[in-house]
Formats: C-alpha cells, sequence, structure tokens
C-alpha cells in the first residue's frame, strides 16, 4: 500500500543538515582543547596520556595524537578543556598543537593548499578511501559523511571504488605492515595531481599503535599531505568542513 | 553428561572468574585430546578460547571450553618443551572448530599440528613464527580445469570498509568456493596490551580492538580485570554498562539493515534506517561525547553517569525509533521484491554452524540456541534475565535480517526494563579507578565473556608472579564466523555474495588483532 510509504516518509520527515558549518554538537563531545594558564604538576599532566600527545612547558596537546580519552580534563578540570569545536582539520601538521593560552580555531593555511587542488576540485571531489588497519570506526564516520544527514554528495565529494576515477586518497588506520603494499600500490594507480588525506588519530600519528612491530609507515614519509583530520574517529562534520575549507577555500564555503 | 561431570580432567569456573594457574590441570596431550573430542560432542559444549603461550623454556597451551547448560567454563591444559621441532597431533579432523585456534598457534610459535586438514595461516601477525610465509603469498587452493575461473577481490574492496581478499573458484556464475584470506588489518594489539602497561593505555587499546564493537570489547576488558583485582562493582554501573552494549548492538544492528538495504537496491529501507542510526549513535555522543562509545567504560566507575536528564532523553529516543523503526521494519519485511532477494539465499544448516564453532548471531540465525547474556550472565545480565531471540533458524540472509530486526526490538525493551532498575538505584555513582587503586593478584588466569552485537566476545589474561599481566589474549566472535560466510557462497551466484557478506559484517580487525 502506497499509504505506509506516505506514512514512512513523513515520519522520515527532512534529514539533511541544511549548513553543515552550523551545528551545535552536545557538551560531552570533545573537540578543539583549551589549555588555561593554571600551574599544575606538569610532569604528572603529561604522564596520564596514554599516547604521549601532552607536552611540556608550556603544557600542549597534540590533536594528531590525541585519542580523545579527556583523562586529562577529568584529573585537571581548570587547567584543560575540550570544547565543542568540531572543525578541527587542517594541511599543516604544527596546528595540531594545541598550545597553553591558544583560543584561536584549528584552520587551513590557505597558502599552503596546492594552486591545483581549489582549481579542479572545488566542484568535485572523488576519492579513494584505504583503510589501512582502521577500527572501522574512522571507516563508519567517513560511509556516514555520505549519508541522509551529512549528503556530502551535495558538495561533488564523494568516495568512489576505482583509484583511476578518482582525485585522491583517504587514509585511515595507523598502517599496517601488511596493508603497506596496497597503500603504495593504490596511490599509484590514482592519476595525477593527486591529494593524501590523513582521516583519524590512528592515521595521523599511529594514534595508540605507535610501538607497536606490526606498522609500516614509511608511505607518509615520501609525500605531502595535502589535509590531517584528527579524532577517534573524526566527526563527519570535521571531515565535511575540513574538505570543503580545503578544496573551495573559507569564503566560499 | 555422566562423563561431564564425574571427570576430574578440568577445573570449572564461571564467567569472569579468576583461578590460580595452579589449579588448572595439566594433562599429558593425549589425554588433552581425548578430552577435548569427548566434551566437544555435547552440543552445548563450544571453546571459548585455546591458545598457546612461553612460560619460560615451555610452551603453555589453555584451553577453555564453555558449558552453555552449566553454565560454566571448563578450564585445562597442556605442555610442551621448547624445542626447534615442535610437533602434535591436530584435533581438528575430529573437532573442526579447533582449525583456527591450531592455526594461529602454528603461526604464532611454530608448532607443527600433524594431519591437520587445513594448516594454512591466520593473520601472518608480525611475531610470526616463520618470517619468510608473507601476506601477498597466501596458499590459496587452485583448481584444475580450463573451465572454471577465479575471482580474487582485495585487499581494497570497492566501498569503505576494511580490507581482506576474498577468492572465488567459480564455475560460470556459481561459486564453488570461496576462500576468505585475512591478515591485513593486524596492529600486532595483543603485543601492546604487554608492552603498554598503564591501565588507560590498555583500557584506550580494548575500544580500539573493533571500532564498531568499542563498548563490547572494552566491557570484556573491564570484567577482566576487575576479575583479576578482585574489585566488585556498583549495581548502577552495571546496568549501565549494560545499556551501552545494548545500544551498541541497536546502532549496528539498524546500521547493517541499512546496508543491506543498499545491497538489496531498496533505497527506501536504506535511508529511513540510516536515518534512525543516526539518533541512536547521536545518543552515544550525548551521553559520552563519542558516537562509539569510546570513554564509557572505565575501571571500576564511570565518568559520564546516567543522570535524571540523560534517562530522559533516552526514553525518548527509544520511544521516537521505536515507533519509526517498527513501521519501516513492518513495509520491509512484507515486500516480496525485498524478500526474494532475502529468502533461500546463502542457506547454511545448524550442522555446519555448530561445526565450525559459530556464535552470536551467526548461531543464532540456524536455530542454534548460543547466547553468553544467557548462558554465562554477568552484571545486569544476570539480575536481570535476558530472554535472547531463539525462533529464527533458516540459516539464510532472510534469517540473518529477521533475527537483526527482532533483537532490535529485544534490546529496545531490555533497556526499558535497565531504566526502571536504574531509578530505583540509589547508588551515587563511582569514579574510574587507575593504577594507584588496582593491583593484579599475582598467577592468575582470567576469562571474560560478554555477548557483543556480533556474538561471544572473549579475552582471557594470564599474570606473573608479580601480579603483572603476562599473556592477553582476545578471541572476538568475528574469528569462527567468517568460515560461516565462505559456506553461505557455497553453489551461489557470484552476485549474491555482496547481500550475504552485508548479512553477516563481520569484523576484519577483530580477527586480525
Amino acid at each position: 500500500m502506497i499509504f505506509d510509504e506516505i506514512k514512512i516518509l513523513k515520519q522520515h520527515g527532512n534529514q539533511f543538515i541544511p549548513d553543515v558549518t552550523k551545528p551545535q554538537l552536545p557538551g560531552p563531545f570533545k573537540g578543539r582543547p583549551e589549555i588555561s594558564a593554571e600551574e599544575v604538576n606538569e610532569m604528572a599532566l603529561a604522564s596520564l596520556c596514554p599516547t604521549g600527545a601532552i607536552g611540556t612547558s608550556p603544557v600542549s596537546i597534540d590533536m594528531g595524537k590525541c585519542v580523545m580519552c579527556g583523562e586529562c580534563s577529568f584529573a585537571y578540570p581548570n587547567k584543560i578543556k575540550f570544547t565543542t569545536d568540531y572543525k578541527i582539520a587542517t594541511n599543516i601538521r604544527e596546528r595540531l598543537i594545541v598550545k597553553e593560552g591558544d583560543i584561536n580555531p584549528i584552520s587551513i593555511d590557505e597558502n599552503k593548499i596546492r594552486a591545483e587542488i581549489q582549481s579542479l576540485f572545488g566542484r568535485s571531489l572523488k576519492l579513494r578511501e584505504i583503510s589501512a588497519a582502521g577500527s572501522n570506526a574512522d571507516e563508519q564516520e567517513l560511509n556516514a559523511c555520505g549519508n541522509v544527514n551529512f549528503d556530502m554528495g551535495r558538495f561533488g565529494i564523494e568516495f568512489l571504488a576505482s583509484p583511476r576515477h578518482c582525485d585522491g586518497i583517504v587514509i585511515t588506520g595507523p598502517i599496517s605492515e601488511n596493508m603497506a603494499e596496497a597503500v603504495q600500490v593504490c596511490y599509484d594507480a590514482v592519476p595525477d595531481p593527486k591529494i593524501i588525506m590523513l582521516v583519524g588519530t590512528d592515521a595521523i600519528s599511529g594514534g595508540i599503535f605507535v610501538g607497536s612491530g606490526a606498522l609500516n609507515r614509511s608511505f607518509l614519509e615520501k609525500y605531502i599531505i595535502d589535509l590531517y583530520v584528527p579524532g577517534n574517529p573524526p566527526h563527519p562534520l570535521t571531515f565535511v568542513n575540513g574538505v570543503l575549507e580545503m578544496i573551495r577555500g573559507k569564503k566560499k564555503n | 553428561m555422566e562423563t561431564i561431570t564425574n571427570t576430574l580432567s578440568y577445573i570449572s569456573i564461571r564467567n569472569q572468574e579468576s583461578i590460580s594457574l595452579s589449579k588448572i590441570p595439566i594433562l599429558t596431550y593425549g589425554k588433552f585430546s581425548t578430552e577435548v573430542i569427548q566434551l566437544m560432542k555435547e552440543p552445548q559444549v563450544h571453546c571459548v578460547n585455546y591458545f598457546a603461550y612461553p612460560d619460560g623454556e615451555i610452551l603453555k597451551f589453555i584451553c577453555c571450553l564453555a558449558d552453555d547448560k552449566a553454565s560454566d567454563i571448563k578450564v585445562f591444559s597442556h605442555e610442551l618443551p621448547k624445542r626447534e621441532k615442535m610437533q602434535l597431533t591436530s584435533i581438528t579432523r575430529e573437532v573442526y572448530a579447533f582449525h583456527i585456534y591450531e592455526r594461529e598457534i602454528t603461526e604464532n610459535f611454530g608448532v607443527e599440528f600433524i594431519y591437520s586438514p587445513w594448516p594454512k595461516p591466520v593473520r601472518y601477525a608480525f611475531n610470526r613464527a616463520d618470517r619468510s610465509k608473507v601476506v601477498n603469498d597466501y596458499p590459496f587452493y587452485k583448481i584444475q580445469s580450463e573451465e572454471l575461473h577465479e575471482v580474487g577481490v582485495g585487499p581494497i574492496h570497492a566501498g569503505v570498509i576494511e580490507p581482506g581478499h576474498f577468492r572465488f573458484l567459480c564455475n560460470g556464475e556459481t561459486v564453488l568456493h570461496l576462500e576468505i584470506q585475512l591478515g591485513w588489518q593486524h596492529r600486532g594489539i595483543e603485543d601492546l596490551f604487554l608492552k603498554k602497561s598503564a591501565l588507560i593505555q590498555r583500557t584506550v587499546l580494548s575500544e580500539s580492538i573493533a571500532g564498531d564493537t568499542a563498548v563490547g570489547h572494552a566491557a570484556t576488558f573491564a570484567g577482566l580485570i576487575e576479575s583479576l583485582a578482585g574489585i566488585s562493582i556498583q549495581d548502577r554501573l552495571n546496568i549501565e554498562r549494560t545499556i551501552g552494549l545494548e545500544l551498541e548492538r541497536i546502532a549496528m544492528h539498524i546500521g547493517d539493515l541499512s546496508n543491506m538495504c543498499i545491497g538489496l537496491a531498496y533505497q527506501l529501507g536504506a535511508s529511513v534506517f540510516g536515518a534512525l542510526r543516526t539518533p541512536t549513535i547521536n545518543y552515544s555522543q550525548l551521553w559520552c561525547g563519542n558516537r562509539f562509545g569510546k570513554g564509557l567504560i572505565r575501571i571500576g566507575g564511570t565518568h559520564y553517569p546516567l543522570n535524571v536528564s540523560l534517562v530522559e532523553a533516552l526514553e525518548k529516543y527509544l520511544n521516537n525509533f521505536e515507533r519509526r523503526f517498527i513501521t519501516m521494519a513492518e513495509k520491509m519485511f512484507s515486500l516480496s521484491s525485498v524478500l526474494m532477494r532475502l529468502e533461500n539465499i546463502g542457506t547454511v544448516t545448524k550442522t555446519q554452524m555448530s561445526l565450525i564453532g559459530a556464535v552470536g548471531m551467526s548461531a543464532r540465525m540456524t536455530g542454534i540456541e548460543r547466547d553468553v547474556r544467557k548462558s554465562h550472565p554477568t552484571g545486569a545480565y544476570q539480575k536481570l534475565p535476558y530472554a535472547p531471540v531463539f525462533d529464527i533458524s533458516t540459516g539464510d540472509v532472510w534469517a540473518r535480517a529477521a533475527l537483526r530486526r527482532k533483537e532490535i526490538v529485544a534490546s529496545i525493551d531490555y533497556i526499558r526494563e535497565l531504566i526502571s532498575m536504574l531509578k530505583t538505584n540509589n547508588e551515587t555513582p563511582a569514579k574510574p579507578l587507575f593504577e594507584d587503586n588496582i593491583k593484579l593478584s599475582s598467577n592468575l588466569l582470567s576469562v571474560s565473556l560478554i555477548e557483543g552485537w556480533r556474538g561471544e566476545i572473549c579475552h582471557c589474561a594470564i599474570t606473573n608472579d608479580q601480579g603483572k599481566i603476562q599473556h592477553y589474549k582476545i578471541k572476538d566472535p568475528s574469528v569462527h564466523n567468517w568460515m560461516a560466510l565462505a559456506l553461505s557462497l557455497r553453489d551461489l551466484e557470484i552476485s549474491d555474495f555482496p547481500i550475504n557478506n552485508k548479512s553477516y559484517n563481520l569484523s576484519y580487525c577483530g580477527h586480525d588483532l
């Protein structure tokens, strides 16, 4: 009966987020941290971190290493506070390190974006995702970017099957030794010019897997990384906003 | 049954109980294999773990068989002095489900199992005994016929999913056999559990074993550590953890139904189920800041107690979700165009699933009554019995879809009962414990089982003289269940592979560790 479908569609309503730059995430969400000037035992604070993301004098948090467990902010609530700012993707690795007193958003350095990215990919960006020992959390969030809520397809951003049809690769996971060759083969198959994005803490730094004998991250030493998207896993809004800013620039967003 | 209760060849423990290593019977290998073969003949017995670990000059082997009726775990062991050449007679010939354990022991320690019918690598672990075996050179079955052909897929798949390699042996469009080669995802996680000794490091690791089962694996880990340290946790915490586990089940089941609809080209179902996953994982985000429940499970306590307003939000979410879910599910399961793509496709039998040691949904969808929540309950499942969905048994894609549909409804009802329990609970939520307050007892073995959304998760740990973890062993439900997918594909059109794969949705990284 067609009436069933009408009922379903009525319940379904409009699911898409009209402006992906605007949604507010709830309080416990951990986005960009802010570190106050309060004096604490810095060594004790740093030793809490499971991935060594906390630096000392001045205190800093490397979002490329942070797994967002929040233990530092529970132990030192007046020193470290995670805001709900999810726009934390950048093209400059150093910008992921948030220092004491930093309250500015993490942003993309427009001068460092390769010229061909915005001219060629501004309205259509096709990506080949490579899960290289990704845990399936990052992968699910990337899939969610294309669902009825985040719907990045409307911006021309899409994941495709064949690297031959793509403009770049997106790597999730810390890159296992067993996937190292596949990553290289897949990257080589993408036509020039092409971009590389690292999505998730595991991909950016190895995350909790640093020190494992089962990884081989040598691929990353050979190329320029065009976008770092931190998170454990990154929120779809972090990915969509980061990519949009990279391919279109801030103003056109 | 008589033989089981009268023999003293094993020690019987409860789920999440720790026992002194000295109490575990050490049998001769001959006696050990007879015992395994005898016990495994009982339909209510299945193996939850069998692993080796080095202890000085000796390789020790521990076997844990779960008895679903007695609600216990029977533990026994055997030993082998470390030598250049180590050989044992394979049990796999008699008990097929042992193939994965024996293959793993061969890969990790170089023990050869004589007469093993399938001595193939498991995951090409970085610390494997034979480094000359590499992931790109897996010994696939070959066919010798000019009329047959092979189709190879992966490790990188078409979609945004984890890597694995599927090799189909085909006669035209029909699949004769599917061989699944995994290992691409291997991150050395069991080794990291020993290397990274801070409790928070291990907790974060447990959340990363399979990112889609963060709550399941973390809860299994927490149960294990709390057992080894002799910590008893609040009722309140047990209830909250269980709500977390059941929410994870709903989120993954609804996502799977959406993915299956994509596989069927049923757009309405794909969109609506996909949209229903969003409020589910967004509730998790509202609760603990993470859409996958990372951060929710901590040892001994929680950073995120379910307060009054969170409970209110949970009830609201459940009501809204239930209404929309039921309407959509009724529609989907009444459409003949949908049903013809589900029914009698990829059928496996109860006997097959029992032989391969299938767990969780893969077992239940053929009528095997196996569910840790009922057979080996811990925490809230003990106080508030859960009635698993045991009335689906057709073993086809439809069964796997219908089981998810019923389990979602069962989980919603169960969470509502948990909420009522929580409302009458007056305990002040406890904070998580860290190193200073935790001491693991020495020379213990502990086994922790939790029914994750895919099925039974098992973590085992052994502590040494100083109370440090000497060996950590993880078993994801997918370890056994991958074989179910391979069996489903036999004599099936190759074009039915995607819907079958989605209907299992097994974990690559949970297998590869």
